[in-house]
């Protein structure tokens, strides 16, 4: 059973995510809506961790090897600046789909195993991440334009 | 007569549920003139709060001279507030400002208007010049222009020039009333009138200190009070205000937690049957889920996080679950405050679940804090559109292209339109380079003083200041208009319930000073402004042709004005909107056949997720097949971005007096209002004073990570872990030398709402120590 994989994949690159939503919160706190909502969402993403741990933990019990390549690296720190700030959220947004795409993979997987409890966990979260990657859409929407066209 | 410095509220008139307010004829004329020596009288009404009460302004020998109550009015019956009663007097102050002022050499000069006029067009054509050049403008005005002004600075902006970063300092006081409408009804737009005072048996007050900002509508309230069958009264106020202790059931909650409170009595509304099972099955979208949310907040647990007995929990829950006609009204407290939408739809749930929406006496305000704040939200020079459309419906774009003989793109509606604080932020960026600011003053008015002030000065940033006086904001300007005001122009505004006014010309504004709306119509003249068949865009010589040329741009959108004219408004009282074929007469309460203005083609917006402000597609909105029924929105609590640490160990919320309005650039300028609260205070509770050795009247600092105010002390009326500062009082009656810091807002944090973009001036981490006892000494 590989569930315990996918599990760790999206563990982590939801605690990728957290960490990378500080990271580009710091990086424009001059940005104050984007300073709290980082924070806000990097919480969020702390949250889904932790509530992904106990079946981690439970399914590695019946997990061969992890297989080569599982995890991908999407973030390399953080830029500056108002084009710095669309590409850093880019990255944010990118980071996020791959856990919204991991909930659905996970989510299949927990009805594959009949598994109730992680089907709550992955119901409540992937509404949450769908609504991060609606978040920065919008912000990203906004600030293109001036970013792009206007500032010099 | 009444002195009403001391009693802001004038004597009782007492009446009966459902019966009319008697009438009760204010007036106050300045110099022992006597009602029989008026020159003459002319009609208008407030702009020094959002209410709407109208009066006559009373002309001697071509000054304004004095105003009295209109007693047919619908809104005030003849009374007037205490800032109306003496704040006219700001109009003959001798420091007008009467000719143009541009910078030279550092120093503001005097300057004729085609010499400041033509520094803005020259510098307005550099920038518009070349791709993005419309980037390069911002306008941020006021709650204090008419509605012929707003709707012709809208076009001016987002049709001549197409910027999307046009804002009215409304966005302090009232865009979460706008948001909340909007998320909960599908379009803007107040549901209920004033009439509901008259018919409710219950009011409750949310973070409304009404008492202070509406006095006429307190009056109102307190006339039912002292009558028959009085109503029940709930207040939600962290300080013991005259509202607090007028009610009977008072929470003090811990600044920052409404959303706790709100969820905490939904729950107990619900789970004692006290909603409205039918309603909520035909008119409403997403109990289940309000259900799931706010079940997670039992009393105990509110009464935790708000800091307040879960006893009185039970028992607000109970005055208004049990209430048949229960009248709501919300400001400042829940909109400048944490999860301000939040909590604002959360008094929509309220109304919802209970049904209590569309008929007499069961009334939502979702209020206003700035008079004509209502009219930049209809007429599109905030971040709305003109006619309450969706900037992302393409069919209400084509329809503005359309009105205004543009192409759809002129028309900025990739995003909706800049909000203030963003605006400010590409100013500090340095992307926008032309920034005109209309009769408000952020400089004293916006959070994180010390910022705004730094933007403003910057060398790249263009600053174009139209106001009555050099204001503080103005000081800092390259080019200050000077404008006429209320009295000096003609027009029409519109308050919080919908009621539009006619202002009449009074007399002629003071030397050069011209109405704003002739400033803006040069403006489009000189720029040159083309349609797309080449004529010029803007044709209208006067505020009439403007009216008119609105009622077109209103016609079948919710605030339909099609069926008032200047001449309906001259003589009678104000009347409400809609107003069209179907309702000559005007309408009293929207939504009276549960029917709410969600449908896709229709409202005003597809909605946002309340925590994040992610927005929603037209596709995800359709797939909620609203059908007419308006949405419940309930999410968690979440702790304020701002909370107090060792450091800063105290919450800071600023508010208002009732003698004073926004900074004072008028009532501090009226002898017997400046007089009554000439300078700032702090107050704190009696037990954080012990705590500090500090007694009444001693000088305090109160410290944030920001920076910092000094004044007097005054003890109590608040709860413990709080201060109060009002935020009016600036520095432009100080010498520039004698300036200490006393502005609430150079302690306020740069942080908002993320659906409404409202500052939250409410909540801020601060600490407090004593500099000076009463006597002066140490």
């Amino acid at each position: 059973m590989h569930l315990a994989h996918y599990l760790g994949l999206l563990h982590r690159a939801q605690s990728n995510l957290a960490d990378a939503f500080r990271q580009v919160g710091e990086a424009h706190a001059d940005e104050p809506d984007v300073f709290h909502l980082c924070h806000q969402q990097a919480g969020v993403c702390d949250r889904h961790a932790g509530l992904l741990e106990p079946f981690a933990r439970r399914y590695s019990e019946e997990a061969p090897d992890e297989p080569e390549r599982l995890h991908s690296e999407l973030f390399s720190g953080t830029r500056t600046g108002g084009i710095g700030l669309l590409r850093d959220l880019q990255d944010l947004y990118l980071m996020a789909a791959e856990c919204d795409v991991c909930w659905t993979v996970v989510g299949q997987a927990a009805r594959g195993a009949r598994d109730h409890g992680l089907q709550q966990v992955v119901q409540q979260c992937e509404g949450e991440t769908a609504i991060q990657l609606q978040w920065l859409r919008t912000r990203m929407k906004a600030a293109a334009p001036q970013a792009l066209v206007v500032a010099e | 007569m009444v002195d009403r410095i001391a009693d802001p509220w004038g004597p009782r008139t007492p009446y009966a549920p459902g019966a009319a307010w008697p009438e009760r004829v204010d007036m106050f004329l300045g110099d022992g003139l006597s009602e029989d020596e008026v020159d003459g009288w002319y009609q208008s009404a407030s702009v020094l709060h959002s209410n709407g009460d109208a009066m006559d302004i009373a002309v001697k020998d071509g000054r304004i001279a004095g105003v009295r109550g209109r007693a047919v009015d619908r809104v005030n019956h003849g009374r007037l507030d205490v800032k109306d009663m003496y704040g006219w007097q700001a109009n003959n102050s001798p420091d007008r400002l009467t000719r143009p002022l541009v910078r030279d050499g550092g120093r503001l000069v005097e300057a004729d208007w085609d010499t400041a006029m033509d520094r803005i067009v020259t510098r307005s054509r550099e920038l518009l010049d070349g791709p993005g050049g419309w980037g390069h403008f911002g306008f941020y005005t006021s709650g204090q222009l008419f509605l012929e002004e707003y709707y012709a600075l809208g076009v001016i902006g987002k049709a001549g020039i197409g910027t999307p970063h046009m804002d009215g300092n409304t966005r302090l006081c009232t865009a979460t009333a706008a948001a909340a409408m909007k998320a909960s009804f599908g379009t803007d737009g107040q549901p209920g009138s004033y009439t509901d005072v008259d018919h409710c048996d219950a009011i409750a007050l949310w973070g409304h200190n009404v008492a202070e900002t509406q006095s006429v509508l307190w009056m109102r309230m307190l006339d039912r009070r002292r009558g028959t069958n009085p109503p029940a009264m709930l207040a939600v106020d962290p300080r013991d205000t005259p509202v607090a202790r007028e009610a009977d059931v008072h929470l003090a909650v811990r600044a920052g937690t409404n959303v706790a409170l709100m969820n905490g009595l939904l729950r107990e509304i619900i789970r004692r049957g006290w909603y409205d099972e039918a309603y909520v099955a035909a008119h409403t979208i997403g109990f289940d889920e309000l259900c799931r949310i706010v079940d997670g907040y039992p009393p105990e647990r509110v009464a935790g996080i708000c800091d307040i007995r879960a006893a009185d929990v039970e028992r607000a829950a109970e005055l208004i679950g049990t209430s048949q006609r229960l009248l709501s009204t919300v400001l400042q407290g829940f909109y400048q405050s944490n999860q301000a939408t939040a909590a604002a739809c959360a008094v929509n749930n309220l109304h919802l679940l209970r049904g209590m929406i569309g008929r007499p006496g069961a009334g939502i305000y979702q209020m206003n804090g700035q008079p004509t704040a209502q009219n930049t939200r209809e007429t599109g020079a905030d971040g709305d559109l003109p006619g309450l459309r969706n900037w992302d419906n393409e069919q209400h774009i084509r329809e503005l292209a359309e009105l205004w003989n543009v192409e759809p793109d002129t028309i900025p509606h990739w995003a909706p339109p800049t909000h203030a604080m963003q605006i400010f932020r590409y100013a500090e960026q340095g992307s926008i380079k032309l920034l005109w600011i209309s009769a408000t003053n952020p400089a004293v008015s916006l959070p994180d003083l010390a910022r705004i002030r730094r933007i403003l000065a910057k060398p790249k940033l263009f600053v174009v200041v139209q106001d009555l006086f050099l204001t503080e904001t103005a000081e800092l300007a390259d080019v200050v208009l000077p404008a006429a005001t209320w009295g000096e122009k003609l027009g029409t505004f519109t308050s919080v319930d919908r009621t539009v006014h006619l202002s009449e010309k009074a007399v002629d504004p003071p030397g050069e000073a011209r109405a704003d709306l002739d400033i803006f119509l040069d403006y489009a003249r000189r720029m040159d402004f083309r349609d797309r068949d080449g004529e010029p865009l803007i044709r209208w010589t006067g505020p009439e042709d403007v009216f008119e040329a609105w009622k077109e741009c209103s016609r079948g959108r919710p605030c339909d004005y099609t069926r008032i004219t200047y001449e309906r408004l001259r003589g009678g009282s104000g009347i409400q909107w809609p107003c069209d074929d179907e309702h000559p007469e005007g309408t009293e309460r929207l939504y009276t056949d549960g029917v709410f203005n969600t449908d896709p083609d229709y409202c005003e917006t597809y909605g946002h997720d309340l925590s994040t402000g992610a927005e929603f597609s037209e596709q995800q909105y359709r797939a909620k097949e609203p059908g007419g029924r308006a949405f419940l929105h309930a999410v968690d609590f979440q702790p304020s971005p701002e909370v107090p640490s060792d450091e800063y160990p105290l919450l800071l919320t600023t508010g208002r007096t009732v003698y004073q309005f926004h900074t004072r650039t008028k009532t501090g300028r009226a002898r017997q209002l400046d007089a009554a609260a000439p300078d700032v205070w702090v107050q704190i509770s009696t037990e954080d004073a012990a705590r500090h050795g500090i007694t009444d009247g001693d000088l305090v600092g109160i410290a944030a990570p920001r920076g910092a105010i000094q004044g007097p002390a005054r003890i109590g009326r608040i709860r413990a872990g709080v201060i109060f500062v009002p935020f009016h009082y600036g520095y432009f009656d100080i010498d520039r030398p004698d300036r200490l810091p006393r502005a609430a807002n150079e302690l306020t944090v740069t942080a908002w709402d993320p659906v409404s973009k409202q500052p939250i001036f409410k909540v801020a981490a601060v600490r407090i120590v004593k500099l000076a006892d009463a006597d002066g000494g140490r």
